[in-house]
């Protein structure tokens, strides 16, 4: 479904991501895991156009030269940003149905995505009025999974879903991924935490220094060594 | 200083503050959702009721045609589909005009439609392109944009004042005429329905979202150009009929737009540029503080609501940091 | 080079014969020094003003009362008008310069509108809207200045004494200073800048600019009144200044020249095109600064200059400032955090760390993301204050002091990504280093009295260069470097202040390999040397051949220390980065 052929993206003089290439199947779930500073964030934002990237992509077949968020976001490609991008003024309510809001436009009726979001996420439901701002770190994850599920995505791009979550609340988020991966949702998942991300992705991708230093199937992973030397280094003398 | 003058002051007060407040929202409006302190408000104000003028005494104004000339930029900065828009209103637009030359009534709505139109076309001939600008840079333009109407004001009607036929003549009591009140409704109902339009409808959070926060909303499919568009819309529609409504009060002239724009300009400032009820009772405060001052000090009047900038601005300054990031 | 300018007087003997264009030359100096003084205030410090002409006015009208109603000698008048001026700056720059950006232009704003009309109102002191007539003409060595021809050498001699001085300006460590001001607070602030004080100072600096030319002015017309002191006068010098190219002397001084000439020949031509009597002008200076906004925002003269001949720089030859001595004894504790607390609204980013850093010692700070690094960083080096615990450099508290005040004591950082200042030098970011060991104050640098402390200044910045290794790029533009050496340049600055405490916020970032090589050689020959390091980074190949020790966070508080080798092992780190067992 997706294909990345030799993605780079710079900021000025500095190159945080360089000539990375990987392929995501329909229904799959990929993780893309590595140290902070590694250039995950930065291979994302330069997959969906919001910084400058060279090399191609391709969707559904179809090469997609000049992304935007907005574009992809019509082609079923929704992204929930590290940081969630919440609108912290607006109610609970409010953020989701601005998930589903080019659908809106569309006049499709948002209703019953909005009950089957509070479904997955019954404390949502609980604090549909309050102020997003107020919600805690937790929830606003939830808010902002949720937000993206309004939109009906095909492709789900996650970016550090689990940052600064208690650890029972990476669980349910997780679980949740779980249950979206099975009804068939496709996943790219950018995470530092790599257990939690290898256990539900069927395929890892490993970044260092804005470079792809491994890949594979998850399980494989899971076990390599030099997985976990990419995160804490080896005690060389440089 | 006794019960009937204090009322006439405060009458004063309440009709001017409430234009104020409206010129306040929009301004907040606008600059929450494109980071444009939209200085040349004023003469968006003014453009109104002085093409009525023109209008009713059967000749095209000269905003007219800037505002067909920008609207043809635009059409040319837009690709393809995107200049049906200007196209299609500027089409409208040329229409209603011709036909307001006739029929008085159609000239009123001809003059709003007008300066709605320039407004947009403002933004995307002038502002859209400044991609990620500072909000100095927009600022800067701004001001320019704010000269250079102003200057075309004085050619397309020159120095004169006019006085157009307000809309209910004859007053209610001493001091409010039909047409103060007529502004009050106004004024009022503008509030309620921006109050309504974010509060109830999707498109008005929306608009919210796209202040709130850049990045998610475009998302989730909210183009900042057109969330900009619409508050641009809002705001040049509210100036259009708030000056309408008041030219027949105070006089319409092509200087005027300025002073009244500056006013609600300071009272958004007292809101931070970022709250809109405080901008709102800023604008009523600063109605007030003028009526007074007017009544004892009257040539000084507009310099010392300037200085009332002073303690805004100090305000402002507590809560700012000493060292920004 | 710059005494070039004075062959600007050689134009009234030129002109001579053309009684019009010698007028225009007049109106012309006075419009370039309102020029010069956008240089400072926004060229160089970066802040917006449309209150330029209401500076002039002050000038202006001060001498117009004291000469007209007071009968006093007009040098008295300068001397009042500059006061006023220098008061006026005084008080506006002082209520807004710590604002963010587009306060201070707002407030200009109002100002410029409240004492324009004050000016037109109170009829009994300035005459209302016509004015006051009859100003005596200025009278030097016995000789008086009434005609226009005798008036330009007055006003372009001053011109150019005035060019010069601000070419000194931005010759200089306040010049320096400034540019790095407008782009970057904090950062200015990380090498000793005062920020809040320092923008004062151009902005009182550039009222006095206006001023003067508002005193020029109406010894010149011998006439006051408020016109040219409106809003629309002062949106005229400031597309002048910004159509020229605000950011150079040449370019504000291009702006005047053709704006002077245009703003004429537009007041014979409108009227004639619009068939009727009016200024309109300022039609013409709106829609031309909204062209140079968006098609040209950096003005006409940056275009031009790319067809001039470089200017070849001079490699600095004199010795270098005094050394200062590096901190600490042998092993002692240079840098120590205790119980350092910080909460963000509900949300608490470090509880209770503690860290000591040893003279010539490197030490790592790690940790996941989120786990409250920077946040420490920013706690020890004043960028935010902490709710709680203590800093200390040396045993001296340093707790909560602004970053300008710790930075002399011999503490310097660097930043995550560059912060750098792509219009100066290679050489001049350095010397950016040695702000706060150089003295030299606004008054000594325009009068060119810095030059010796100046010279050695840039010494010391190209031994700081030499250290790590980019001496042979010292006269290329830093936007040119490649990332790797953009470290090493903030690093330069660092030494070049002298600084023994080196905060380095993730110098690898962005690195290639060979790069982080090199970085990692230039740290431990620092370190051997005596300096004492602390560094923020992500990077663990880099950082665990790197550190002596290493203190590792999670979710703000500290969960190990030790050797690289130790914390390597330890079961809390790797759960803290590769994740717990769900």
């Amino acid at each position: 479904m997706l294909l990345v052929e030799n993605l780079s993206v710079r900021y000025g003089p500095l190159e945080a991501v360089r000539g990375v290439s990987f392929a995501l199947k329909e229904g799959e779930a990929l993780a893309v895991i590595g140290p902070n500073g590694a250039g995950k964030t930065s291979l994302l934002r330069g997959l969906l156009g919001l910084a400058r990237a060279e090399g191609r992509v391709f969707l559904d077949g179809a090469q997609v030269p000049s992304r935007t968020p907005e574009g992809l976001l019509a082609r079923g490609v929704v992204l929930v940003p590290e940081g969630r991008a919440l609108f912290p003024g607006l109610s609970v309510e409010d953020n989701l149905l601005l998930g589903g809001f080019t659908r809106f436009r569309r006049r499709e009726n948002l209703r019953p995505d909005l009950e089957r979001v509070y479904a997955l996420f019954p404390r949502l439901l609980e604090r549909r009025r309050q102020p997003a701002g107020t919600l805690s770190g937790g929830e606003q994850q939830m808010l902002a999974l949720g937000r993206a599920l309004m939109a009906r995505p095909r492709l789900l791009l996650l970016d550090e879903p689990s940052l600064g979550l208690a650890p029972l609340m990476v669980r349910e988020i997780y679980r949740i991924l779980s249950g979206l991966k099975e009804e068939g949702t496709t996943l790219l998942l950018v995470e530092q935490n790599a257990k939690v991300a290898l256990e539900l992705a069927d395929r890892g991708l490993v970044m260092e220094a804005g470079e792809m230093v491994l890949s594979g199937p998850a399980a494989a992973l899971r076990e390599d060594p030099r997985v976990v030397e990419a995160y804490l280094g080896t005690a060389e003398e440089g | 200083m006794d019960a009937t003058i204090l009322g006439l002051l405060l009458l004063d007060a309440l009709q001017n503050g409430v234009v104020y407040g409206l010129l306040a929202l929009a301004l907040v409006l606008v600059f929450a959702v494109t980071r444009v302190i939209l200085v040349p408000i004023g003469e968006l104000l003014m453009f109104a009721p002085l093409s009525l003028v023109w209008l009713q005494g059967g000749k095209l104004p000269g905003t007219l045609w800037l505002a067909l000339a920008l609207g043809l930029l635009w059409a040319l900065l837009s690709r393809g589909r995107g200049s049906l828009w200007p196209l299609g209103l500027g089409a409208l637009l040329f229409l209603l005009a011709l036909l307001g030359l006739k029929l008085p009534l159609l000239a009123y709505p001809a003059a709003v439609l007008l300066v709605v139109y320039l407004g947009l076309a403002t933004y995307r001939v002038f502002f859209q392109p400044m991609r990620e600008a500072t909000v100095l840079a927009y600022l800067i333009m701004a001001v320019g944009l704010h000269v250079a109407y102003q200057g075309l004001g004085l050619v397309f009607f020159g120095p004169e004042q006019y006085r157009p036929a307000p809309l209910l003549s004859g007053e209610v009591t001493v001091g409010l005429s039909w047409q103060g009140v007529l502004v009050l409704l106004f004024a009022l109902s503008a509030v309620v329905a921006l109050y309504l339009f974010f509060r109830f409808s999707l498109f008005g959070k929306a608009l919210l979202a796209a202040a709130e926060n850049r990045l998610g909303a475009r998302l989730l499919g909210i183009r900042p150009e057109e969330a900009g568009m619409v508050a641009f819309a809002i705001a040049s529609f509210l100036a259009a009929v708030s000056g309408l409504l008041l030219a027949p009060l105070i006089n319409a002239a092509y200087f005027m737009g300025f002073m009244l724009g500056l006013k609600g300009f300071v009272a958004a400032i007292l809101g931070g540029l970022s709250s809109y009820p405080v901008a709102f009772l800023g604008a009523l405060l600063v109605g007030l503080f003028e009526s007074f001052t007017s009544f004892y000090a009257s040539a000084y009047k507009e310099a010392l609501v300037f200085l009332l900038l002073v303690p805004a601005l100090f305000f402002q300054s507590l809560k700012a940091r000493a060292v920004e990031e | 080079m710059r005494y070039l300018w004075f062959s600007l007087l050689l134009l009234p003997l030129l002109l001579s014969p053309f009684p019009f264009y010698l007028t225009l030359l007049n109106f012309f100096a006075i419009a370039a020094l309102v020029a010069l003084s956008l240089y400072v205030l926004t060229g160089l410090g970066g802040m917006t003003s449309f209150a330029q002409a209401a500076f002039m006015g002050m000038g202006a009208y001060a001498t117009a009362l004291l000469t007209v109603k007071g009968g006093y000698s007009p040098w008295l008048g300068l001397l009042l008008g500059l006061g006023l001026a220098l008061v006026l700056a005084l008080v506006l720059g002082g209520l807004t310069v710590r604002l963010k950006g587009h306060f201070l232009p707002l407030s200009t704003i109002a100002w410029q509108v409240a004492l324009y009309i004050l000016a037109g109102n109170l009829v009994g002191l300035t005459g209302g809207h016509t004015g006051l007539t009859d100003l005596p003409p200025l009278v030097l060595f016995g000789l008086p200045l009434d005609s226009a021809f005798r008036y330009a050498f007055l006003s372009l001699f001053l011109l150019a004494l005035l060019v010069l001085a601000l070419h000194n300006l931005r010759e200089s460590r306040l010049g320096r200073a400034l540019l790095a001001l407008r782009g970057d607070a904090l950062a200015a602030a990380s090498f000793g800048v005062d920020p809040a004080a320092l923008r004062l100072k151009a902005f009182l600096l550039s009222g006095f600019l206006a001023g003067l030319a508002g005193f020029l002015y109406a010894h010149f017309l011998r006439f006051v009144n408020p016109t040219p002191f409106s809003l629309e006068a002062s949106i005229k010098y400031l597309v002048m200044a910004v159509a020229g190219g605000v950011g150079a002397i040449p370019g504000v001084l291009l702006g005047a020249a053709l704006f002077t000439g245009l703003e004429d020949w537009l007041k014979d031509l409108l009227p004639l095109l619009l068939g009727r009597q009016g200024n309109y002008e300022t039609i013409a200076y709106g829609l031309i600064l909204a062209a140079i906004l968006i098609l040209a925002p950096r003005g006409l003269w940056p275009l031009l200059a790319r067809y001039l001949p470089r200017r070849e720089g001079r490699l600095p030859r004199e010795a270098p400032l005094s050394e200062r001595p590096l901190l600490g004894g042998e092993g002692q504790v240079v840098l120590e955090a205790q119980g350092l607390r910080k909460a963000f609204g509900g949300l608490l980013a470090v509880n209770g760390v503690s860290l000591g850093l040893r003279r010539g010692e490197i030490l790592a700070l790690i940790g996941p993301n989120g786990a409250g690094k920077t946040t420490v960083f920013n706690l020890i080096t004043g960028a935010i204050p902490p709710d709680a615990g203590e800093v200390r450099l040396l045993g001296r508290p340093i707790t909560g002091l602004p970053p300008h005040r710790i930075h002399p004591l011999g503490l310097a950082r660097t930043f995550q990504h560059p912060h750098l200042f792509p219009e100066l030098s290679v050489l001049e970011n350095a010397a950016l280093g040695t702000y706060a060991r150089t003295r030299a104050g606004f008054l000594q640098v325009l009068l060119g009295l810095h030059r010796k402390e100046e010279a050695r200044a840039l010494a010391t910045a190209y031994r700081a260069l030499k250290r790590v290794g980019l001496e042979s790029l010292a006269l290329e533009k830093a936007e040119r470097l490649p990332a790797g050496q953009q470290r090493l340049l903030e690093i330069a600055r660092a030494l070049a202040s002298g600084a023994s405490v080196l905060l380095l916020d993730e110098p690898g970032a962005g690195l290639r390999a060979g790069e982080k090589r090199e970085l990692a050689h230039l740290l431990k020959s620092l370190a051997r040397e005596g300096y004492s390091i602390l560094i923020v980074d992500h990077d663990m190949d880099l950082i665990m051949g790197l550190a002596d020790r290493v203190v590792v966070m999670n979710y703000g508080e500290k969960i190990a220390e030790g050797t690289p080798k130790e914390v390597q092992k330890n079961p809390l780190v790797r759960a803290a980065y590769l994740g717990e067992v769900a």
